[in-house]
């Protein structure tokens, strides 16, 4: 969701979803009110009503439908402004995991089509298609596939801007929301741009556009025709440059896919506040079992451990650790993060929200392990490896720490209680 | 008091008698160093910290006896800085003048009743000649951990059992163990002893220079306090407290099916150079084979380096990880000019030991031994 709505200027409205697209490889790919629309697939009654996603007390809104937004309501917005000027809005609170689940079936749509992927945020992505005309189609036969696939398959919209350079398919999905398709043909870039206004440019915040404006600049054709040098004494160096740049369709940044993940990392809510730190030492305990698995199903090791929480008036703490060498071993990361929060000295204090993550992420084979005197060759390694092979046929619940069995379950579901071993040396799981 | 000492006398002796003076101190009066003048002719300097303390007696001429407490720090710093002539020290009330030359300082006293009595040095348990002494001390604290949330392994194990005295240092990844002849008080004397590794190392040196060095170790188990005493110079040191990891003496391999030997000054250059792309923690990897060793540093998109070295082998053919600090630590402990490697298996320790002759017997009096590092396979 951009932070404004782009103006529709005069100029922009001259463009569709048809138009020569033969030199438009770029797509920036843009999910409508995408917490909001993950909510409504399993409401549809709400459809067509004002719906906002947002925590409780002083959290920001973090999404909201158009029919919100029509009254005013964006992102980033307090949630108490939010109500005031949408009383009749619905409030529901984030559901992040699902999101990530979408965003992660979505990124794998994209990747089907091109490795030339590069995400944004959750909700959004570049994409290079190129290379795939061949197979796939033109850029905007490939942007209505992607479309309906994302429609069909998620049961969500989505916007798609199609051109010859990354900024202008941003420019463009946002003209195209919601639920459209807008493609800028290359050698009508220029007229494109020169139709909105300075404040659409990327780079231009609040700061910079009354700048411009104090200079009596107000659309990009009146910036593409300001001499460089006014711009450059009036921005500086390096922002007049590339705004004069811009201003005039040039933009010579690649799409870059993400090639490695930098970080693994899980963070549950409570679903109340908790004061018992021997609870919220459970919980690190198990987010570090989920983000260890996830290593190791990735095939990567990572050296810092980080914590974060967050208190119930909502104040945040990140802690992290860098470690002697890479780790994907629960047992590690759960005794870094477990002293990380000692350290945080926050006894009796209630607590909101845990997190754990494992940055410096390295390919599993570029790890290493300096033995102990007297260390077995066999341990936490293997008990990890038989562990995921267990939870791989059985599921996530059929193995856990023993302190995280019996009562101290954080979340109700235990499919699998049959075959839990029976206590620490269990040994349901060494054969499996 | 009042007396007069030699300027290179006194700043040696200051030097040595500073070793123990606390930088943050707990009590005023532990900055001080304790001066006391003896009629015969004696200028007694103390300092101490409640876990080490360092005193030494010197020649000077005493005019009128006495005790006194000045600040360390500027006493230290003033003694390195006079000129090479008499240095006068004069009380004059709450104040001490030290005149040298031309120079005059005035330093203030703090007072003497409020220093701590110093510890009594225990008695003599044997002697040891300095420099073996100070070379022993060096090979082994190279293995102490400097980790200081596990105390007992910043610490160096002595053990006295009649007429050998052997050091033992680890810090959970090597393990150095040094033994050495020397000549006990006792001959059935048998004591144990945990001392920091950085005290002994500090002592060794400045001790090691003068001749025998007396080693000074309760026997009973009850014993807090260790001392070493070499030229009129003398310190004593509290004990670590704790349960010493004996066991790892145990991790030295019965027998070794294969072993190495290599020059050890070209395994070290070698070392050196091919770790220079090894990033802080990662590997050098040494292949053994008949004939020579290759070591390799560095890996997947990373500077990558290799280099071969002569080395001959008895047994099979071997591919082992370390940690390339503690490889080049455990070579430099020793003293022959040939390293002997002697393994059972990748993933279990290794031990160096030195060697006089490339096909002579190996050196066990030191054994140092190192875990390798798993690769991921």
């Amino acid at each position: 969701m951009s932070r404004r709505q782009l103006s529709r200027a005069h100029g922009a409205a001259n463009f569709s979803d048809e138009g020569d697209d033969s030199e438009c490889p770029i797509l920036h790919v843009d999910m409508d009110a995408f917490y909001a629309s993950v909510e409504l697939i399993d409401r549809p009654e709400l459809r067509g009503r004002s719906v906002i996603v947002g925590g409780e007390g002083r959290s920001v809104v973090l999404s909201a439908t158009y029919e919100a937004r029509r009254l005013g309501v964006h992102a980033a917005m307090p949630m108490s402004r939010a109500r005031r000027i949408c009383p009749q809005g619905i409030v529901i609170p984030p559901d992040h995991r699902r999101y990530g689940e979408v965003s992660r079936r979505v990124m794998e749509i994209f990747q089907e089509i091109t490795p030339l992927v590069e995400p944004l945020s959750l909700d959004e992505a570049f994409l290079d298609v190129a290379g795939a005309r061949r197979l796939l189609g033109e850029p905007a036969t490939i942007a209505r596939r992607i479309r309906a696939r994302i429609a069909a398959q998620e049961r969500i919209t989505c916007s798609v801007g199609v051109a010859s350079t990354k900024f202008v398919a941003k420019l463009a999905s946002g003209l195209a929301k919601p639920d459209g398709l807008l493609i800028v043909p290359r050698n009508d870039t220029v007229p494109f741009l020169h139709g909105l206004s300075v404040g659409d440019l990327w780079g231009v915040g609040e700061r910079t556009e009354a700048t411009l404006h104090r200079l009596g600049l107000r659309t990009v054709a009146d910036l593409a025709h300001t001499p460089l040098q006014t711009l450059t004494r009036a921005l500086g160096e390096a922002v007049g440059t590339q705004l004069h740049a811009l201003s005039w369709g040039k933009d010579p940044r690649p799409v870059v896919p993400e090639r490695v993940e930098k970080s693994v990392g899980a963070e549950e809510t409570f679903s109340h506040d908790i004061a018992d730190h021997r609870a919220v030492h459970r919980e690190l305990l198990r987010l570090s079992d989920r983000v260890a698995s996830r290593l190791r199903a990735k095939g990567a090791v990572g050296r810092t451990v980080a914590i974060k929480v967050r208190f119930d008036d909502f104040t945040t703490l990140s802690r992290s650790r860098s470690l002697p060498e890479h780790t994907d071993s629960a047992q590690t990361i759960y005794r870094v993060a477990g002293e990380l929060f000692r350290g945080l000295g926050a006894r009796g204090t209630r607590i909101r929200l845990v997190g754990v993550r494992v940055e410096g992420l390295v390919e599993a084979s570029e790890g290493h392990h300096q033995l102990e005197l007297g260390e077995r060759s066999q341990g936490w390694k293997e008990a990890d490896q038989a562990t995921d092979r267990i939870r791989a046929r059985f599921g996530s619940a059929a193995v856990r720490p023993a302190s995280l069995v019996d009562g101290s379950l954080v979340d109700g579901e235990d499919p699998c209680r049959n075959i839990r071993p029976r206590g620490p040396r269990g040994r349901g799981g060494s054969d499996g | 008091m009042e007396f007069r000492v030699e300027r290179d006398v006194l700043a040696d002796a200051v030097i040595w008698a500073a070793r123990a003076l606390p930088s943050r101190p707990p009590v005023p009066v532990l900055a001080g160093l304790l001066l006391e003048a003896d009629a015969s002719g004696v200028l007694r300097l103390a300092s101490f910290d409640y876990e080490v303390s360092a005193r030494v007696e010197v020649a000077a001429e005493v005019s009128v006896p006495g005790t006194a407490l000045v600040s360390g720090r500027l006493l230290a710093d003033i003694s390195r800085s006079l000129p090479a002539k008499p240095v006068d020290f004069a009380a004059e009330g709450s104040r001490i003048a030290v005149t040298c030359g031309a120079s005059r300082f005035t330093l203030l006293t703090m007072p003497v009743d409020e220093y701590p009595t110093l510890p009594v040095m225990p008695q003599s348990s044997g002697t040891i000649p300095g420099d073996l002494f100070t070379q022993a001390v060096k090979q082994v604290t190279i293995a102490a951990s400097r980790d200081e949330t596990l105390p007992i392994l910043t610490g160096v194990r002595m053990e006295i059992e009649g007429e050998t005295l052997s050091l033992l240092a680890t810090d959970r990844y090597r393990l150095a163990m040094r033994t050495l002849p020397w000549r006990p008080s006792d001959p059935h004397a048998s004591s144990i002893a945990l001392v920091r590794a950085r005290t002994l190392l500090e002592v060794s040196k400045a001790l090691g220079a003068a001749g025998d060095v007396t080693v000074a170790l309760a026997s009973d188990e009850e014993s807090e306090l260790i001392g070493f005493e070499a030229a009129g110079r003398r310190t004593t040191s509290l004990l670590l407290d704790g349960e010493y990891p004996t066991k790892v003496k145990a991790l030295f391999p019965d027998h070794s099916p294969t072993h190495a030997v290599v020059h050890a000054a070209s395994l070290m250059e070698a070392v050196r150079r091919v770790a220079l792309v090894a990033e802080r923690n990662t590997p050098v990897r040494l292949n053994f084979v008949d004939g020579s060793v290759t070591l390799e540093a560095g890996q997947g998109e990373d500077a990558q380096a290799c280099e071969a070295v002569e080395a001959t082998l008895e047994g099979e053919e071997i591919p082992i990880a370390f940690n390339p600090q503690f490889l080049l630590d455990g070579l430099d402990a020793l003293t022959t000019p040939y390293a002997r490697l002697s393994f059972t298996h990748r993933q279990k320790p290794a031990v160096i030991t030195g060697q006089v002759e490339i096909d002579g017997p190996d050196d066990g009096t030191y054994r140092y031994l190192l875990m390798p590092i798993r690769l991921s396979d």
